[in-house]
């Protein structure tokens, strides 16, 4: 018999840090079966950002630039601007990307860098210990919001994939989410068509990934795969938000 | 025909694969591996279609599918 | 052909950048220094590279950490608030041990102060800035033509060492016309082996200033440490003027060290055994200079324009020898030579 799911090429093998049930590792894979398939493993440079998914400069195969938190795509541009024919990807999580780095992400976005975005939202921070995010929906209990997120004091959870796509420069934007074979499928040929775009030297994409983070919402992976479909998917719908390559739908 | 290879001394006995294969042919361990889990063990060759459910839920990247 | 021109002293900042193959600039609008990024924005296209005015300081110093991770000679340029915002990337350009060139074009402070140039971020500059225990390889103009050669020469330094330098200049220095010569462009082919890129002829490359093993991270910080050694052994620069028979050492650099100049000229008109050392590099400080004039010196007299901050490195060298006062204006005012000359004797009475 022959092997017809393997470990990936441009996946170290080594013991990924996160937590049982952590969907980092999922996303991980993706991102380097894609890296494989597309063949680009000598010419691709992922930027690392701050937040558990940190040290995946230790889990990628090919050249990682390792960045403050938020500022990924600041940094992603500087890399981009010397080597336009590498394919050049950020890796961020909800505290890094829709609350210290506002401001680069947009303007990542704005000036159409010819970038992929991964945006990995659980709608909490979790390496810190499981605070409230920008994202955390209202109610939801975090160790910064004892209370649950309360909308009079913390306002509303951030859509910055809506947002985001607003602007000239993004091309494409969509919402993905984790949570059965089917959708992991479909979060692989988001993450794909990104890329793609950007080997076509086409602008700014981002593919945000509803995610979960069992430890720091307190529940079994399986439950809060449950919860998230549950509850996040009705405030951040998943699907395609802008494709202006695909079809016209623009 | 299809079977799979789970390397027990990577999983976290999350569960995630337990729940993915339709089979229902992957359970946890009674035991636990190194790190103090409950492996995923695979219980059936005979039935496993290969389908790969369970890889791609593996959040470890654990699991190996062969058919 | 290498001929004399008269320039403003940003826009040779910003020429000899590129003369020395600098063909990436990431900065963000600040005064006093705005003509570095504009004369940057209309030059860098003609010559095939990049000017981006970035969204903030922040976003401009991150990507500077991304185009020299990726191989290119980089600056960015900003003045005393803007500094303080790149100060979290500069620690991890630091970490990351990643050359570029960040000039800062000194002003008034604290807060937003005021645009006229002053010297208020000596310590800053000297002491690290950021967080963590790093350096930066500090360079200080006084004229034009050293700002030209200092930094041409900062983009050698920066590779060498694989080290952030930093040309510390002020509002004046950045503002004023003086007549120099920029150095023939120099051809320089980005190779460096530990930058991110295509990978079809290597292994892999990682650059980062994260090290979650505390024992590795103490290997890191000892080797920085041995770098910044070797760098305080082998740059350290300074100008002694009329120090021969001096007794009376005045210390100050960039702007204060030109209105020095003229006061130890004039403290000599009237007698005074008055002479000027003046540091260059202000990291490393040139402590062997110090030591040398102890035995001839009554007293040391730091010229700043701020309220003393160099004071602290004159005295660490001379280790309480020599009695060592202050003397500046504060805020961007600029004190006369006379002003000075007016301090000296003052301290001279009182020594006596």
């Amino acid at each position: 018999m022959e092997p017809i799911y393997t470990y990936p090429k441009t996946l170290i093998d080594v013991p990924l840090h996160y937590c049982p049930g952590c969907t980092h590792g999922i996303i991980h894979r993706l991102i380097a079966e894609i890296v494989d398939e597309m063949d680009i493993g000598k010419e691709t440079i992922g930027i690392a950002s701050v937040g558990c998914s940190c040290f995946n400069y230790d889990y990628f195969n090919f050249d990682m630039v390792a960045t403050a938190h938020g500022r990924a795509p600041a940094t992603a541009t500087g890399v981009k601007r010397v080597h336009p024919d590498c394919l050049v990807f950020t890796y961020q999580g909800d505290g890094d990307l829709a609350s210290i780095g506002t401001a680069e992400i947009i303007h990542a976005a704005v000036r159409g860098e010819k970038i992929s975005v991964i945006f990995v939202n659980n709608g909490i921070y979790g390496m810190t210990g499981g605070q409230m995010a920008p994202t955390s929906l209202p109610g939801m209990k975090a160790s910064t919001a004892p209370y649950g997120r309360k909308v009079e004091s913390s306002g509303y959870p951030i859509k910055m994939t809506e947002m985001l796509a607003l602007q000239d420069g993004c091309v494409y934007a969509e919402r993905t989410k984790i949570s059965s074979v089917g959708s992991i499928a479909k979060t692989k040929k988001a993450i794909r068509k990104s890329f793609e775009l950007q080997s076509a030297g086409k602008g700014f994409s981002i593919i945000e990934i509803l995610s979960t983070c069992p430890t720091n919402w307190g529940m079994e992976p399986l439950d809060s795969i449950q919860w998230m479909e549950q509850n996040m998917e009705a405030y951040y719908p998943v699907g395609v938000i802008k494709d202006l390559e695909g079809g016209g739908k623009e | 025909m299809a079977y799979i290879k789970i390397r027990e001394d990577r999983c976290k006995g999350c569960a995630l694969c337990v729940n993915a294969c339709p089979k229902k042919i992957i359970k946890l361990a009674d035991y636990t591996n190194k790190k103090g889990y409950n492996p995923a063990v695979f219980t059936d060759r005979d039935t496993c279609t290969g389908c790969g459910a369970c890889y791609a839920f593996c959040p470890d990247v654990c699991i190996e599918v062969y058919r | 052909m290498v001929e004399k021109q008269l320039i403003k002293g940003s826009e040779a900042i910003a020429e000899a950048a590129i003369r020395n193959g600098c063909k990436y600039f990431f900065g963000y609008p600040i005064t006093p220094q705005n003509e570095i990024p504009e004369y940057m924005a209309k030059r860098l296209p003609e010559l095939g590279g990049t000017f981006l005015q970035g969204e903030s300081e922040i976003a401009a110093i991150y990507m500077v950490l991304g185009a020299s991770a990726a191989g290119a000679r980089v600056m960015t340029s900003s003045s005393s608030p803007g500094i303080s915002l790149k100060q979290g990337g500069i620690s991890y350009l630091s970490g990351s041990e990643l050359p570029c060139v960040i000039v800062n074009i000194m002003r008034g402070g604290p807060g937003l102060g005021a645009i006229q140039g002053a010297q208020p971020d000596y310590w800053q500059a000297t002491r690290g800035g950021g967080h963590g225990d790093y350096r930066l390889l500090v360079l200080a103009p006084a004229t034009v033509q050293e700002a030209v050669d200092l930094t041409f020469e900062a983009f050698d330094l920066a590779d060498k060492y694989r080290n952030p330098v930093m040309i510390l200049g002020d509002g004046v220095l950045a503002q004023i016309m003086e007549p120099v010569t920029i150095p023939e462009a120099k051809a320089w082919q980005e190779n460096h082996p530990w930058a991110v890129g295509k990978q079809h002829h290597r292994e892999r490359n990682m650059i980062c200033a994260s090290y979650p093993d505390v024992e590795i991270l103490e290997k890191v910080n000892q080797k920085l440490h041995m770098k910044y050694d070797e760098i305080r052994r082998s740059e350290v620069r300074w100008e002694s003027f009329r120090l021969e028979d001096a007794k009376y050492v005045l210390v100050a650099y960039g702007t204060a060290a030109r209105i020095a100049k003229a006061a130890v000229k004039t403290a000599r008109e009237k007698g005074i055994k008055a002479g000027l050392m003046r540091p260059i590099s202000v990291w490393p400080f040139p402590q062997q200079p110090f030591i040398d004039l102890i035995p001839q010196a009554k007293f040391f007299l730091s010229v700043e324009l701020c309220t003393g901050q160099m004071i602290d490195d004159v005295r660490l060298a001379t280790g309480n020898a020599r009695p060592v006062y202050h003397f500046g204006r504060l805020g961007g005012v600029l004190p006369l030579p006379e002003e000075i000359v007016d301090r000296l004797e003052q301290l001279i009475k009182e020594e006596s």
